[in-house]
């Protein structure tokens, strides 16, 4: 079953919830149970309405608050597939939860609110995507009702977010505007008689029709190594298979291949998967393959066409968005995930801390603090084999974890 | 040999995340009720780990109130598969006085799983449990990483998870803590039945329609067992063709009427169906914040 990825961002009030629950409801994915309990919650309210954001709000906290805090995942499907929405919060303290919602997403919605136009909350959500390299960008212009569905207010807001695209550093993203009602229906589901100067698509054919890409794109292919598996059977004495994910491009059996660190010259000998073994296999498998030479393979290392070699080092720059309340400051140290490789990392330097707005960078910083994006050179204990995030996503990207508490403090994409 | 493997965007990732779990714990477990959720992991670990053996328990914590086709059914799959089954019953709990049963109408042995796991925990030192949770059950889970981290005492702290960005799984803890890891959070009910389907994989009978002595209730048809399910005198009961989609506890899991006796009617009454999996569970219906706090409280 083909799976679609989509994030969502908005502001507070935009009417994320609502439009979520819209596509739900309209796309017969609300089951009784839960149209029964929004049905019954929205008249408790004295609404006149169905309140569809509440087929969406998940805990207590948030119910209390009345307000969505966190990333939560929302499924429905169509005839031509299913989807999976990433729901993140808008408010401006939460840029952590948008971006992790956008890393996993092949397909953003920001929301707008056509009587406020964009805000710098919108600006804020545009640069996350176009950072994250999210390929497919849709503009869901919001509340056209409250606006009589004017094709001028809506041409407005076009030209306020292309003046973004203009200033943007990733060009190749496909953006598409679409007006609606989230409450009413709109061009959501169904085409709206109220907006008949829009030729458009609604939001859902639109969505229907985006093409089902790895959100990680094609690139050259890399095989980070996740476990080694030795079943130690008579049958299967001396079978060393490494198991991973294949990202950015196909493996075949018979590829020369190199393995990093080691610099280890090999060739693929065969492709399992399960039962079975297979010619090629395509980027985003999980596989366990063997090589033709005994070497020593370990998890962490990574596997590589002979001809598509990595760049190496141990200094890295890279920008990175913080994720936690402890500041990242210069000279601190933390773990560095880098795909499923681990390594020690010290923080050589804050260069500068980027204006989400697109109003350029900052320099002379001390701190980068929860939500600020920034700039940071970074030494590792030993030396990575990446890609800049622009070139492999799947090679370009890092975490780094607090060596005090294990969480994960920040991510980072490694400039060429 | 085949030629290009065809892939499954669900299936690979929870094969990559069974992959990490097996790379980044010392001792992970893999909570096994006999559903069809954690059969599908069963097979996801066979795969991801395939031609070696799984390399970790499988871990059942037995209200003692299960199906007995169940029971049947997961000593069969240990057999073939030469799987290593750890087994902890709920009523150890309840005979040494640790834990109070519910009686009553309602009463049900789900929520004192969460004492037995945490001791199972305990007394393992397992650091991961893997678990068949997806978050379009409940909306509370919706929200649940993929990587759950769990303090000592099992608890699950809302407000404090950590991001999960891209692929990348932090498995980091300190001692005492334990991780709770989803490989299927992002599979709904739909792709597990047409997963199971397209890989022909055995499932307990319960699953299938059959004829069963049952009784109603608040609407809905519960089994008539006079051991393990309380019934008031006039609750009457008769024969009818049921049919389950989980298989809980006998006690809170609700049969409804069908004519799905192969797998393929499953699947097609599942893509028709318009009750929500959860919803035939009696004890999620008593408060809508019930998920969230059991969860709060170390519950799967
Ligand atoms: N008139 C109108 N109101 C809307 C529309 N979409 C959402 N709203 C209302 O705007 C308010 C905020 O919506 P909600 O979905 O909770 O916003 P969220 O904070 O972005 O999730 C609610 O009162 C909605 O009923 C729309 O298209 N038209």
């Amino acid at each position: 079953m083909e799976v679609l990825k989509i994030a969502t961002a908005g502001s507070v009030d935009d009417g994320k919830s609502t439009l979520i629950g819209r596509i739900l409801y309209d796309t017969n994915s609300l089951t009784d149970d839960k149209l029964e309990a929004i049905e019954k919650n929205s008249r408790s309210k004295g609404y006149d309405y169905l309140d569809f954001s509440l087929a969406t709000d998940g805990l207590v906290a948030e119910r209390e608050q009345g307000i969505t805090i966190d990333v939560a995942h929302i499924y429905f499907s169509t005839n031509k597939r299913s989807y999976i929405i990433a729901d993140t919060p808008g408010h401006i303290e939460y840029t952590r939860n948008m971006v992790t919602g956008a890393s996993t997403s092949q397909a953003s919605i920001i929301l707008v609110d056509a009587r406020n136009g964009v805000i710098e909350q919108t600006k804020r959500h545009f640069f996350i995507n176009n950072l994250l390299r999210v390929k497919e960008i849709i503009v869901a212009v919001n509340k056209m009702d409250l606006v009589n569905f004017e094709e001028g207010r809506f041409n407005e807001i076009k030209d306020q977010i292309q003046q973004l695209v203009d200033s943007a550093s990733y060009k190749n993203q496909n953006i598409t505007f679409v007006p609606i009602s989230a409450l009413k229906g709109d061009n959501v589901v169904k085409k709206s008689e109220n907006t008949t100067w829009y030729t458009g698509e609604t939001l859902l054919e639109h969505l229907e029709k985006i093409e089902n890409k790895d959100v990680y794109e094609e690139a050259q292919a890399r095989f980070p190594v996740q476990t080694v598996i030795r079943p130690k059977t008579d049958e299967y004495h001396d079978f060393r298979g490494y198991a991973g994910k294949i990202y950015g491009g196909d493996l075949s059996v018979g590829d020369e291949v190199v393995i990093l660190p080691s610099e280890t010259k090999s060739k693929i000998k065969e492709i399992h998967f399960f039962n079975e073994q297979f010619q090629s296999a395509k980027r985003g498998s999980s596989v366990t393959i063997t090589l033709e030479d005994n070497v020593n393979v370990s998890r962490g290392d990574m596997i590589v066409k002979a001809n598509e070699i990595p760049n190496v080092s141990k200094s890295l720059n890279a920008t990175i968005c913080w994720m936690d309340n402890n500041p990242l400051k210069p000279l601190s140290k933390y773990y560095l995930q880098h795909g499923v490789n681990n390594v020690a990392t010290k923080i050589e330097s804050i260069d500068s801390i980027l204006a989400t707005d697109f109003s350029g960078e900052t320099t002379e910083v001390s701190e980068l603090n929860l939500n600020d994006i920034g700039k940071v050179q970074l030494k590792v204990n030993k030396p990575l084999f990446y890609d800049s995030y622009d070139e492999n996503k799947g090679n370009g990207a890092f975490i780094l974890i607090d060596s005090q508490t294990n969480t994960t403090a920040g991510v980072g994409f490694i400039n060429g | 040999m085949k030629n290009i493997l065809e892939n499954n965007a669900l299936e690979n990732e929870a094969i990559f995340i069974i992959h990490e779990v097996a790379a980044q714990f010392e001792k992970p477990v893999l909570l096994f009720s006999g559903g069809k959720d954690s059969i599908t992991l069963v097979r996801l670990a066979q795969k991801a780990f395939y031609p070696a053996k799984i390399p970790f328990p499988l871990l059942h914590v037995d209200t003692g109130h299960n199906f007995p086709e169940t029971i049947e059914f997961r000593d069969n799959l240990v057999e073939e598969l030469g799987l290593e089954l750890i087994v902890r019953n709920v009523q150890d709990n309840i005979d040494a006085g640790r834990v109070k049963e519910e009686t009553g109408k309602y009463a049900s042995r789900n929520m004192l799983q969460t004492e037995t796991l945490l001791d199972a925990i305990e007394e393992f030192g397992f650091d991961a449990c893997i678990g068949g949770a997806r978050r379009d059950e409940e909306k509370a889970r919706a929200k649940e990483r993929i990587f759950s981290v769990r303090d000592d005492f099992g608890q699950w702290d809302e407000k404090n998870q950590r991001p999960e960005v891209f692929d990348m799984l932090n498995g980091r803890i300190d001692l005492g803590q334990n991780v709770r890891v989803f490989p299927i959070s992002n599979w709904t009910e739909l792709d597990v039945w047409s997963y199971i389907e397209k890989e022909g994989i055995e499932i307990p009978s319960i699953y299938f329609a059959h004829k069963r002595p049952v009784f109603e209730r608040d609407g809905l048809i519960w089994s008539a067992n006079d051991e393990y399910v309380y019934r008031e005198n006039d609750e009457l009961v008769y024969e009818k063709i049921v049919r389950f989609r989980t298989v809980g506890d006998m006690s809170c899991t609700a049969a409804v009427e069908s004519n799905a006796f192969i797998i393929e009617d499953v699947v097609r009454e599942i893509r028709e169906s318009k009750i929500s999996e959860r919803g035939a569970r009696i004890d999620d219906k008593r408060s809508e914040a019930a998920m969230e706090k059991r969860k709060q409280q170390g519950y799967f």
